[in-house]
């Protein structure tokens, strides 16, 4: 992106866990500020990636530097530049919003004035200013992820991983998650950001799509959009979608077809064309009332045209 | 090492056993019941043995052992033997309990040998009492020859020296055989090794099975403050425990205590170390509380109540026993305890046993400040 050095380098990164292959061997470089999203379904290897970004996971083969730091070598060195949020809840429910908050400040070094005003940051910025002393276990999801946010950054980390951050949480606080997400990139924070809502993508700088493993897609939102479908989609809306997809598979116009909840999303040359080969087609099978129209792709389209190309006999899938 | 992060885990730590009732209990609870149940327990079972004798040699001095046992609360004489057959009659026929039986050599033993064997056969259906009642005999046996010997010493002429050492030896030996002064510093030994194996198996599983471990492991922590930070509220617990214990000891169960608090107090520090970290060491081995608090429960209970001497005398078990208890670190922690509370011996007189303590504090210190991994798998 620049000509400065990548703020997280990974080359042939894998994770066996005996013989199963978690991640397959990827590399990609993520810039300084920059907002990298990980998509992909559950069981992706999204959180085996990030823990062994973290340290908390030996790889077994593949290099990451973070930060100018080989984190092999190193491991100590990359905890303190590092802020991480599990996917799983990991702060103290037994202890209250600021018992927690001096705990994460003390375990990184903060003492005194320092960590007052780190803490009082923490708690502006998780909006729990006016509730310091509740217990944790007492919070309602988003103030717990937000709260736990403001405990991965009162060390002003440089890099931020953060395991489906939004998961389990209201759409409204989700939204609110990712200003805030926002805002720290603005301020020169790297952030890597798993997640399996393909919504929240837009809010990324970039976006890796990952699949079994491997990254099969790693580009801008805008760019995904445009540059990996090659060519137009069109909705089908029609009585039995798994029927029809059947009947459409094997017509030449149809490159590529997928269910899509309660209508079908089909890729082609030219939705025009098409689509009145695809009304015949259906017409002939006996399936009636259909409705072809052209769509804009979504991340979501991008993904399962991707994906089933790594699926396939000709893909590129371990 | 920074001290910061290490007080941060401590205080943590220590907020979340205040918090977590069942913690508490054990923390505070535990050792008040384990006191009461232990120190009544041994006391109220053992008195008045049934127990007959059987003097091979009917001498005078094996007489008046006898009378010996005849004279101590402990020991009901019911009847006296003349042939081993009689002995196999009186147990199966529940006459007794226990056979002393005074072999025909024991007066040319005790002059020549300074030492006297006397067979004590005791009815093991009850092993509690069979145990007890064992040590009490072979504590009057051990009386005895004491003051006979001293007798000799004084009669072949040398200086008489018969006055401090009558008193020592009484001391020592615990002549009067009150029970509880016997027992009751093995019971406070057992409680804290208990308790504390126990507070501290549950530490790191605990953050494992809350999901708190994960994040923690990606904080700068190294595994020797983790362990510090993580122990240190346990060593402050452990010392409130042992003076709940000493209380108990001292008021209730009347013990005397000849000794100093100092030397108390250094050496159970150096028996908590060893406790609180073995604890330690299961919880994070195991990653589970229940299976690491009971495998402390197994480590402690068993090995200390049959091989640290609390009950049953270290020398009068079978070479190959007694040379398995060298291992039990707690046997120290009861010499020192007994020599304390009986003998007020200082640490000069115990350097054997805190030595002993001192290694074993150094080989679980530099294994637990190394077992804890940064890394989940
Ligand atoms: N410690 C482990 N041992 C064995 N398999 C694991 C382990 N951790 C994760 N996996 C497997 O690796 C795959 C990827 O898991 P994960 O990285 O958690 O996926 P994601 O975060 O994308 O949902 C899953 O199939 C999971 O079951
Ligand atoms: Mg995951």
């Amino acid at each position: 992106m620049s000509e400065q050095p990548p703020m997280i380098r990974v080359e042939g990164l894998r994770k066996q866990f005996g013989d199963f292959l978690a991640v397959a061997g990827i590399s990609f470089e993520v810039a300084q500020g920059e907002i990298l999203g990980f998509l992909g379904p559950n069981g992706a290897g999204k959180s085996t990636t990030i823990r062994m970004l973290c340290g908390l996971l030996k790889p077994t083969a593949g290099r990451i530097h973070i930060d100018g730091v080989d984190v092999a070598a190193d491991p100590d060195a990359l905890r303190k530049r590092i802020g991480y949020m599990s996917q799983k809840f990991s702060l103290y429910q037994d202890l209250t919003v600021r018992e927690n908050l001096r705990f994460y400040g003390g375990v990184y070094g903060l003492r005194g004035a320092a960590l007052e005003s780190r803490i009082g940051y923490a708690l502006e910025m998780s909006g729990l200013t006016a509730h310091p002393e509740t217990l944790v276990s007492a919070l309602a999801g988003g103030w717990k992820q937000r709260l736990a946010l403001g405990c991965a950054i009162l060390h002003r980390p440089r890099i931020l991983f953060l395991d489906e951050p939004t998961s389990g949480v209201d759409p409204l606080s989700r939204r609110r998650f990712w200003d805030l997400i926002h805002d720290l990139s603005t301020e020169g924070v790297t952030i890597l950001v798993s997640t399996h809502h393909m919504d929240e993508a837009q809010y990324c700088n970039r976006i890796a799509l990952i699949d079994r493993g491997s990254i099969v897609a790693l580009d801008t939102p805008g760019q995904l959009k445009r540059r990996s479908l090659g060519g137009e989609l069109v909705r089908i809306e029609c009585a039995s979608p798994d029927r029809a997809m059947q009947a459409l598979a094997a017509l030449a116009q149809v490159r590529d077809v997928a269910v899509f909840g309660n209508s079908l999303h089909a890729l082609v040359d030219n939705a025009a064309d098409a689509a009145a080969a695809i009304v015949e087609r259906l017409r002939t099978r006996g399936i009636a009332a259909a409705r072809v129209t052209q769509i804009d792709a979504t991340l979501e389209d991008v993904f399962v045209r991707l994906v089933s190309a790594n699926h396939g006999p000709a893909g590129t899938g371990a | 090492m920074r001290i910061r992060r290490v007080s941060a885990i401590a205080l943590k730590e220590l907020l979340q056993v205040w918090r977590d009732p069942r913690s508490l209990m054990l923390a505070l609870l535990m050792p008040v019941m384990q006191m009461l149940l232990l120190g009544y327990g041994v006391n109220l079972d053992i008195s008045h043995v049934p127990t007959c004798t059987y003097d091979e040699e009917g001498s005078q001095l094996s007489q008046a052992l006898i009378a010996r046992f005849q004279a101590s609360r402990y020991f009901d004489l019911v009847a006296g033997l003349d042939s081993q057959r009689q002995i196999r009659h009186a147990m199966d026929g529940g006459l007794c309990k226990l056979v002393i039986v005074i072999p025909a050599g024991f007066s040319r033993q005790i002059s020549e040998f300074h030492h006297a064997s006397v067979q004590a056969i005791v009815d093991a259906t009850d092993d509690n009492t069979a145990t007890i009642a064992t040590a009490y005999a072979s504590a009057v046996v051990q009386g005895f020859s004491n003051e006979v010997q001293m007798r000799y010493e004084a009669l072949r002429g040398g200086t008489v020296v018969a006055q401090p050492l009558a008193v020592q030896s009484r001391v020592w030996f615990n002549e009067d055989l009150d029970s509880r002064d016997f027992i009751i510093p093995g019971v406070v030994a057992l409680v804290l090794a208990l308790v504390g194996a126990q507070l501290t198996s549950l530490t790191i599983a605990r953050e494992w099975e809350r999901g708190t471990m994960e994040l923690l492991l990606s904080t700068p922590v190294t595994p020797l403050e983790m362990m510090i930070g993580k122990l240190l509220p346990y060593f402050v617990i452990g010392l409130v425990d042992a003076g709940i214990c000493l209380a108990f000891a001292l008021l209730l169960f009347h013990v005397p205590f000849r000794g100093a608090f100092a030397t108390l107090l250094l050496t159970t520090s150096l028996f908590l170390v060893v406790v609180l970290n073995i604890g330690y060491l299961l919880s994070v081995l195991i990653r589970n509380q229940l299976g690491a608090s009971q495998i402390a429960m197994f480590v402690t209970i068993m090995p200390i109540s049959l091989l640290s001497g609390y009950t049953f005398p270290i020398d009068q078990m079978p070479a190959a026993i007694r040379a398995v208890t060298y291992v039990i670190y707690a046997r120290y922690f009861v010499t020192i305890l007994k020599a304390v509370f009986l003998k007020g011996s200082g640490i000069g007189a115990l350097w054997g046993p805190v030595s002993a303590l001192i290694l074993y504090d150094i080989l679980v210190v530099w294994i637990a400040g190394r077992a804890f991994r940064k890394r989940i798998a």
